[in-house]
């Protein structure tokens, strides 16, 4: 006599928005949590690791993209998981052909050398565009707040960099020279009248100058994101490229939404392919020209294919 | 005008015994600190205005060392 079966009760909706990843070991799963720009409340924190504590084995793992993952967990735990991690607040993240959640440097409100709000633009663009299917393939965003970079926001297929543009107020500079010695670049020099001379050519817009600046002389002229298109990791890297200087803040997710849309358009019947692999296809011109006429105070009017980085050598 | 040499001390320790060098002082008194070039001519003096310092200026003694110059504001 055979008992009778049952199946499991999972809520498959659960899936659907991805983040539940098939481990080794039968019957488990990773869950990958949610956490735009790596910040998270300690509240947060602490009931994500209750939840891992009862249904996990021991440990959880912290992913490269600022994620927290739980691991080992039973599907059969799905929901019970799910449920009690809190909906609201901590909805897995995605995996497959979808906008992936933004990562962020810590933010500008206490690092020294941030200039733009990262975390303010992660959880932006996590909002409004987190999940959003590509139809081809990943979609990373990242934000660095200045050119130090700690992001690498270029591997990313759009990375945003913050960047000031500097400006001197003559009358008000008293010739201490700090703003030429705290210059990397060599682009600003101490003339013969004591007074710095700024070379706009070597200048990667760092803000050190306005910052060191006792007398407030050098001041923010503009103030925005350096982005850059095209980049990834994995088995072929490549190397995003500039694409616009000095991008509104507020303009973050209307110039992504954008880049997707022309992504959407040139992937047609490509299959699986980066926005990095299109423009090697075909250039960048296209999407130069398509994002000039959104953003042309922004858009740079020249730009080179993604740089290829031959970590495969002798492979094609 | 007391004179603190940081010389040879690697960020941030220098910058936090600037900082006690500081709290021995009254505010509107100037003290004077040796850098090193590099990273510390860069980061302390920034470090200090952002605390609220006054940064007065940088000069370059013969030796190649930087004297800074600092006004404290604030208690």
């Amino acid at each position: 006599m055979s008992e009778q079966k049952t199946t499991t009760q999972i809520d498959l909706k659960n899936l659907k928005a991805g983040g539940f990843i098939k481990e080794r070991g039968k019957d488990l799963f990773t869950v990958r949590l949610r956490v735009p720009g790596g910040r998270m409340s300690v509240e947060r924190l602490k009931r994500i690791a209750a939840v891992a504590e009862k249904y996990g084995k021991g440990f959880v793992h912290l992913s490269v993209r600022q994620s927290v993952e739980l691991i080992n967990i039973n599907f059969r735990d799905f929901d019970a998981v799910v449920e009690e991690l809190g909906e609201k607040e901590q909805k897995v993240a995605s995996c497959g052909a979808r906008v992936r959640v933004p990562t962020a440097c810590g933010g500008c409100e206490y690092n020294p050398n941030g200039l733009v709000d990262t975390q303010r633009s992660a959880l932006e663009v996590d909002e409004k565009l987190f999940g959003t299917v590509t139809g081809h393939h990943k979609f990373k965003v990242g934000f660095a707040g200045c050119p130090f970079d700690c992001p690498k926001s270029a591997t990313n297929d759009v990375g945003f960099q913050g960047a000031i543009w500097p400006e001197l107020k003559q009358e008000e500079c008293i010739s201490c020279g700090l703003c030429a010695k705290s210059c990397t670049e060599g682009a600003i020099t101490i003339g013969e009248d004591g007074k710095p001379v700024f070379s706009a050519d070597s200048c990667l817009y760092c803000g050190d100058c306005v910052k060191v600046c006792p007398t407030e002389a050098w001041k923010t002229a503009k103030k925005g994101y350096t982005v850059r298109i095209g980049g990834k990791w994995g088995r072929r890297p490549l190397i995003g490229t500039l694409y616009a200087e000095f991008l509104p803040e507020e303009r973050v997710v209307e110039f992504v939404h954008e880049l997707l849309a022309w992504y959407g358009e040139k992937a047609e019947g490509l299959g699986r392919i980066r926005i990095g692999d299109i423009i090697l296809r075909e250039g960048p011109q296209s999407l130069i020209e398509r994002l000039r006429s959104k953003f042309p105070d922004h858009v740079v009017k020249k730009t080179i294919p993604p740089a290829v980085i031959p970590t495969q050598v002798g492979k094609r | 005008m007391k004179s603190i040499d940081l010389r040879g001390i690697a960020c941030p320790t220098n910058f936090v015994k600037a900082k006690l060098a500081l709290e021995m002082i009254n505010e509107g008194e100037q003290v004077e600190f040796l850098l090193d070039d590099g990273e510390p001519v860069k980061n302390v003096p920034r470090s200090l205005k952002g605390d609220g310092h006054k940064l007065l200026g940088l000069k370059q003694d013969d030796a190649g060392h930087y004297l800074l110059l600092i006004e404290k504001v604030g208690e």
